[in-house]
């Protein structure tokens, strides 16, 4: 089929808005909002000016904030997630979105732990939410039939809830919907931290592997910035920033030092390590407001 | 109202076209570039972009100390080899796949908690090809993790 475009007086607009719609659905691309705004790249890793025709900001994953947190030498503490009566609160796309995010979290955190029928009882909230939200292939009834029948095989288990994270998030994006997958990133990068805080409770921060892997997550948190910042016109995500930078505004009293990376590569296990040193100067009573002001934006996202 | 048919048919093609791509870009992600990170755990995020010939993504993102990480980079068009770097905070080059056959994966574990950038780009291909056609494909950039 041919067709003749010189006929129509309003070809520029109607072919515009193709190519506009278009390009919505392809998901982080300059014209999207992930160009980077050149009057924010003052420091660190991203001042270089960037010529990439996409540009990814990447956060922990709900299933690599759970493994942070135990590789840390955490414990399982089941009254730390966000309980299941709280599913029936959800009935706003944000709301669902953020527990998506946190459900996911929460299993994850259980399942690290082998905590077969929490992940189950988990992994049916987070269907919940999915559903609600109109993703249609990320978790069905299938997923939690898998479940069921691999509870006991970990490494299965983990595929997953991987699986389960990556396909709701590339379902929002394709359908145009970045900024609720953004939310969704946030809501589980929020709960890991609201864990981490949580089990670290009143003990002392010095020499502390948890308070260690949670002040790391100052470095997360440019991500959590850039991406929202990338999405702020969103109104669901304007509201979701004013909670960031009170975090941002705690983490910022932090000052983390590294050297020079070294990378040493291993001829055997073909693994290269990357030396280096790093020191913070976390307090006790900065820590003390972190894990309020954490507990405060999780409440915030939960109720 | 009939001669806008034609227009918002050409709509309708244009935007079911890019979703399709997406979609297929989210399946070669899945079923493909997924299996390059065996035996690490895929961390369940999905980066991926239609690249052509001579264009770059980046990615920015942090690694923490003490865990061991792969990166997999992939291309749909399997005659493609994406080249990728890994660059630090402070401009070095960590890694080159061009220093390694165009390795697709590269494994690396840390002893500081550091934020990285990884910039893939499809190089120009030698290939034969009709004049003016622009090769283009889906790129992933996958992460796994070890327990």
């Amino acid at each position: 089929m041919i067709f003749n475009l010189r006929n129509f007086k309003t070809r520029p607009l109607i072919i515009g808005m193709a190519f506009m719609i278009a390009s919505c659905g392809s998901g982080g691309n300059k014209n999207t909002g992930v160009k980077i705004d050149s009057a924010e790249l003052q420091k660190d890793i991203f001042t270089d000016i960037s010529h990439a025709k996409q540009v990814f900001y990447s956060l922990p994953s709900p299933l690599e904030s759970a493994m942070l947190i135990k590789s840390a030498g955490a414990v399982y503490n089941e009254k730390l997630l966000n309980v299941l009566i709280n599913v029936k609160r959800y009935t706003t796309n944000k709301s669902m979105a953020l527990n998506l995010g946190v459900y996911i979290t929460d299993l994850s955190y259980a399942s690290l732990f082998d905590q077969a029928q929490t992940t189950l009882k988990y992994m049916d909230a987070a269907k919940k939410m999915a559903e609600g939200l109109g993703i249609t292939d990320a978790i069905d009834q299938n997923t939690i039939n898998r479940l069921e029948e691999n509870i006991n095989n970990r490494d299965i288990i983990l595929d997953i809830i991987s699986e389960t994270f990556m396909s709701s998030t590339a379902f929002l994006k394709e359908n145009d919907r970045q900024p609720l997958a953004t939310i969704a990133l946030v809501g589980g990068w929020v709960e890991g931290l609201y864990i981490a805080t949580q089990l670290v409770g009143d003990a002392p921060v010095e020499d502390n592997k948890i308070v260690q892997r949670i002040v790391d997550q100052k470095l997360s948190l440019d991500m959590v910035v850039k991406l929202l910042d990338n999405n702020k016109a969103n109104p669901d995500i304007a509201s979701i920033i004013k909670s960031i930078t009170d975090l941002k505004n705690i983490y910022d009293k932090i000052t983390i030092k590294s050297s020079k990376i070294s990378p040493v590569n291993d001829e055997k296990t073909k693994v290269t390590t990357l030396k280096s040193t790093s020191s913070s100067n976390v307090t006790q009573e900065v820590f003390t407001q972190l894990k309020q002001t954490v507990k405060t934006i999780r409440s915030n996202f939960t109720l | 109202m009939k001669k806008y048919i034609p227009y918002l048919a050409l709509l309708f093609l244009i935007t079911s076209v890019s979703y399709n791509v997406s979609a297929q870009c989210k399946g070669f992600a899945k079923k493909i570039c997924k299996t390059e990170l065996v035996p690490y755990i895929h961390d369940g995020n999905y980066h991926a972009a239609i690249l052509s010939e001579g264009e770059e993504a980046e990615l920015y993102k942090t690694f923490y100390s003490n865990q061991q990480y792969r990166i997999a980079v992939c291309s749909s068009d399997s005659a493609s080899q994406i080249e990728f770097k890994v660059i630090d905070a402070n401009r070095n080059v960590l890694y080159n796949n061009r220093e390694h056959n165009l390795s697709r994966t590269w494994d690396f574990k840390l002893e500081a908690s550091q934020q990285l950038k990884i910039v893939v780009k499809v190089p120009v291909s030698n290939r034969k090809k009709p004049d003016a056609e622009i090769l283009s494909g889906c790129v992933a950039i996958m992460f796994g993790f070890k327990d």
